[in-house]
């Protein structure tokens, strides 16, 4: 029986008060209520405050380069796809730095599970304007104000995202189960995470998200259906949608891989007598 | 002894590779030792392209300048290498498209024409050239045949066939002088002909490499879609993702999570994998790098070849971590050392890079069969639960005497795997404290004292006490080692030490074998002598000159013999 105990890691060296500390309990609380030993758990990381989760929780752990993080846990989910593979990042290291790696991810549509902590905003190097900092932000970077923000739902949307959710660090309750829909999910799971900074992010603060949060399952909303899913990746401002807003069924990029049938590559036995197969084409 | 060499011209598109190819196999298959390089500008649509051909009753590495046939299946062909035959040498050349050619030693055939009447097909104009070059050189055309319906579909070969006699007849019937050359096909060959590209995916697979993350980038492209092609018989997961960048990292991944895992690229793909290249080196995960280097800086000369990244694999990356290069010298070197590459990268935990360049990579070359049992697979240091100690207390970054530790893999015991990007304690979690910083450092560096003894000397040849030795690293080795033998011949007194093992330097044997009063000159293809400076900063040796070439063309034996007659050589 797999318990929160389980998954508890080394003490947290984040701000006290940051949204942080919602996504690591949802995480953990996703984790335990599907029953996943931490032995099974790949947790892979970039840079940034988001990027020292792995630490805090327990599981197998790459913490990787700051932008890296999701190549990393696809070369591990393709070496040995019976890992359970969850990327953690924050937003410059998800939508700046490794930028051409979500897309492309979202395309092949790997078997892992991707939670970025989008708060607007650079906490490990204090304070920056991030890809998703709402224009006009003020920053040391950003004297005359952000340049007008990335909308990531609606750029994994367009990248072919086949599992698209938005939670908040103040629900876990809603973020667990997202989380735990993500990792159950075949194929590439996206959350964006809306957490608020509480030291550098003064606009984007736990009562701005609470005014304007809502759950979409508390709507009538059908997250397979295209029109109606265009118009929430859209919604943001007044209101702000948080739940799984879209989801399809479409074959992972572990399911196109013939050798992969034969199961994990890290299980085969290595022969080197095979390669004499491949020699007839040279004589 | 029998020995010729063809080149084989024309526009990109005409099939001036493919008649290479097939042409160099003939000969292999007919007991003949073969091999070729190819020249060939950055487009997919005209220009001019060669393929030239060496072959040999006996081991040959590099190209002779000096041409005894030309198959020109353009006018430019003709034009441009007509000067490079020998007295007495032939250009077959399509009578229609240059049909004002003639005089000595040209032999116009109306190759389009024969292909068209006698195939059906003008596309099978390349195969009539390569009949009639059978026919002058009297090598039987059933060994062609058959090579031929192997490599076409029915339709294809049965049409190419029919191109091939159709040049084969016209040649006997319209050639009248007696061709100084005779080929005859001896029969059966016991060798493989393979590039260099094809030797070192071969070696990959052979070694185990379960994993490949590549981005296409000439010269190197060839190696994913080999192993591509095999994913499925040779269960290989093969995986070309976005960018260089993304290939590193999910080499990276793949082996941490314990497969043997393979990247390949030229060098300013390298430029974008320095970052992970480091990731490999801190987080102590074995990968096998490839990069097959063509002249640079920046896109520099795509389809061309040098030995420019030397100083650059060497230090690239930032901060002190343990790596090896190996630089194949030949393409039955690329077999092996590969297979090497990869149990190093293992037994020691440690980016390995191959560094192989433009010429090795795409000529091809005749070699024994590769032997089975000299491929042994080493995966180092494993962690066993009930020998070592309690999953529980497992700790990837142990320190250990050796600088080894003990590897797991994720999900495959109870142990819990944890690495980082940050300086790490011993259970992989980030640390800031200065004593455990420097003792990581000092562990990770410790593994170079029993990686030096595995790194393996290079070979010496030519004479016992040299007068002049050249040094020389890579797919230079074949031009330079013929360069001693005509050098010797002509009554000097010269040597060559090639060093395939590059990192860590192989500081000791190079000081043995240099210090012997000769004359020290190293042979490399780059413009500063990178080489040379290595061997200075390792072993204090400032050696006598450099013989360099930063063309983008390889080197020959006959420029090197000139050059060092000359002694036509820069010092600093």
């Amino acid at each position: 029986m797999v318990t929160m105990h389980d998954y508890t890691g080394l003490e947290p060296a984040w701000c006290p008060g940051c949204g942080n500390f919602g996504i690591l309990r949802s995480i953990n609380k996703a984790l335990v209520d599907i029953g996943i030993e931490p032995q099974r758990v790949l947790l892979v990381s970039g840079i940034g405050q988001a990027g020292k989760l792995p630490h805090y929780s327990r599981g197998n752990v790459f913490n990787s380069l700051h932008g890296r993080a999701l190549p990393v846990a696809i070369g591990a989910k393709l070496a040995n796809p019976e890992l359970t593979v969850i990327v953690v990042g924050g937003d410059g290291d998800g939508y700046g730095e490794g930028g051409n790696h979500f897309l492309h991810s979202l395309r092949r549509n790997h078997d892992i599970t991707y939670l970025v902590h989008d708060n607007q905003v650079y906490g490990l190097t204090k304070g920056q304007a991030s890809p998703t900092s709402d224009e006009g932000f003020i920053t040391k970077t950003t004297p005359e104000g952000a340049s007008p923000a990335l909308n990531p739902i609606a750029l994994a949307l367009a990248c072919g995202a086949s599992f698209v959710a938005r939670g908040f660090a103040g629900d876990i309750e809603l973020l667990s189960d997202l989380i735990k829909q993500g990792i159950q999910h075949k194929g590439f799971s996206y959350i964006d995470i809306l957490q608020p900074c509480v030291s550098f992010n003064h606009r984007n603060t736990f009562q701005w998200y609470r005014e304007r949060v809502y759950r979409l399952e508390d709507e009538s909303y059908d997250p397979t259906d295209k029109r109606q899913v265009r118009a929430k990746a859209e919604e943001w401002g007044e209101r702000i949608p948080v739940g799984v807003i879209y989801r399809e069924e479409r074959s992972t990029f572990e399911e196109r891989q013939p050798a992969l049938k034969k199961g994990p590559p890290v299980r085969q036995i290595l022969d080197s007598s095979r390669a004499k197969e491949q020699l007839q084409k040279f004589r | 002894m029998t020995e010729a060499s063809f080149m084989i011209g024309g526009e990109a598109g005409q099939g001036v590779q493919s008649l290479g190819q097939i042409l160099s196999k003939i000969f292999a298959r007919g007991g003949y030792h073969v091999y070729s390089d190819q020249d060939y500008e950055s487009r997919v649509r005209g220009g001019h392209n060669f393929f030239r051909i060496r072959t040999k009753d006996s081991e040959v590495g590099a190209i002779n300048t000096s041409l005894d046939m030309l198959l020109a299946l353009n006018q430019e062909s003709v034009d441009l290498h007509r000067n490079e035959m020998v007295d007495g040498g032939v250009v077959i050349f399509d009578k229609e498209k240059a049909p004002d050619l003639n005089g000595d030693g040209l032999f116009g055939i109306p190759l389009g024409e024969l292909a068209e009447k006698e195939a059906g097909n003008k596309i099978t104009a390349n195969t009539v050239a390569l009949g009639a070059c059978l026919a002058l050189i009297k090598f039987d055309p059933k060994t062609a045949e058959i090579l031929l319906q192997e490599t076409f579909d029915r339709k294809a070969g049965d049409a190419n066939v029919k191109a091939l006699h159709s040049g084969y007849r016209f040649a006997k019937e319209n050639f009248h002088k007696d061709y100084p050359i005779t080929l005859k096909d001896k029969g059966k060959s016991d060798m493989l002909l393979l590039n260099g590209n094809e030797a070192l995916a071969l070696g990959a697979i052979a070694a185990g490499c379960k994993f490949m993350a590549a981005y296409p980038m000439t010269p190197a492209s060839s190696i994913l879609e080999f192993m591509a092609a095999r994913a499925r018989d040779m269960d290989l997961v093969v995986i070309q993702p976005e960018d260089e960048i993304a290939a590193i990292n999910m080499v990276v991944g793949a082996a941490f999570a314990g497969v043997r895992a393979l990247t390949a690229t030229s060098g300013s793909g390298f430029c974008l994998m320095a970052e992970g290249l480091g990731l490999a080196g801190l987080t102590e995960t074995p990968v096998v790098i490839v990069d097959a280097q063509r002249p640079g800086p920046a896109v520099g000369l795509p389809t061309r070849t040098e030995q420019g990244d030397l100083q650059f694999v060497l230090s690239a990356h930032h901060g002190d971590f343990p790596r090896a290069v190996l630089a194949p010298s030949t393409v039955e070197e690329a077999f092996y050392l590969t297979v090497k590459a990869f149990n190093l990268a293992e037994r020691y935990q440690i980016p390995m890079i191959l560094l192989s360049d433009h010429l090795l990579a795409t000529s091809y070359q005749t070699i024994p069969e590769f032997d089975f049992r000299k491929v042994k697979i080493d995966r180092g240091e494993l962690y066993k639960t009930d020998r070592d100690y309690k999953p529980e207390d497992y700790k990837r970054h142990l320190i250990t005497k050796s600088g080894i530790s003990p590897r797991a893999f994720p999900g495959m015991s109870e142990a819990l795997v944890v690495t980082d990007s940050d300086e790490h304690g011993e259970d992989g979690h980030l640390i800031e404290d200065a004593g455990m910083r420097s003792n990581q450092v000092e562990k990770r560096l410790r593994k170079y004292n029993s990686l030096r003894r595995d790194i393996n000397l290079n070979s010496m040849y030519g004479a016992s006490r040299p007068e002049i030795s050249l040094i020389s690293w890579g797919s230079t080795y074949g031009a330079v080692r013929e360069a001693v033998d005509i050098l010797n011949g002509d009554g000097a007194s010269v040597n060559m030490l090639q060093l395939s093992e590059l990192w860590p330097f192989p500081s000791k044997d190079v000081e043995d074998s240099l210090q012997k009063g000769q004359k020290t000159y190293v042979v490399e293809g780059n413009a500063s002598g990178q080489l040379a400076r290595l061997i200075r900063a390792e072993t204090g040796i400032k050696v006598d000159g450099l013989v360099l070439k930063y063309d983008g063309r390889p080197f020959t034996p006959n420029y090197l013999v000139e050059r060092i007659k000359k002694g036509a050589i820069s010092t600093w």
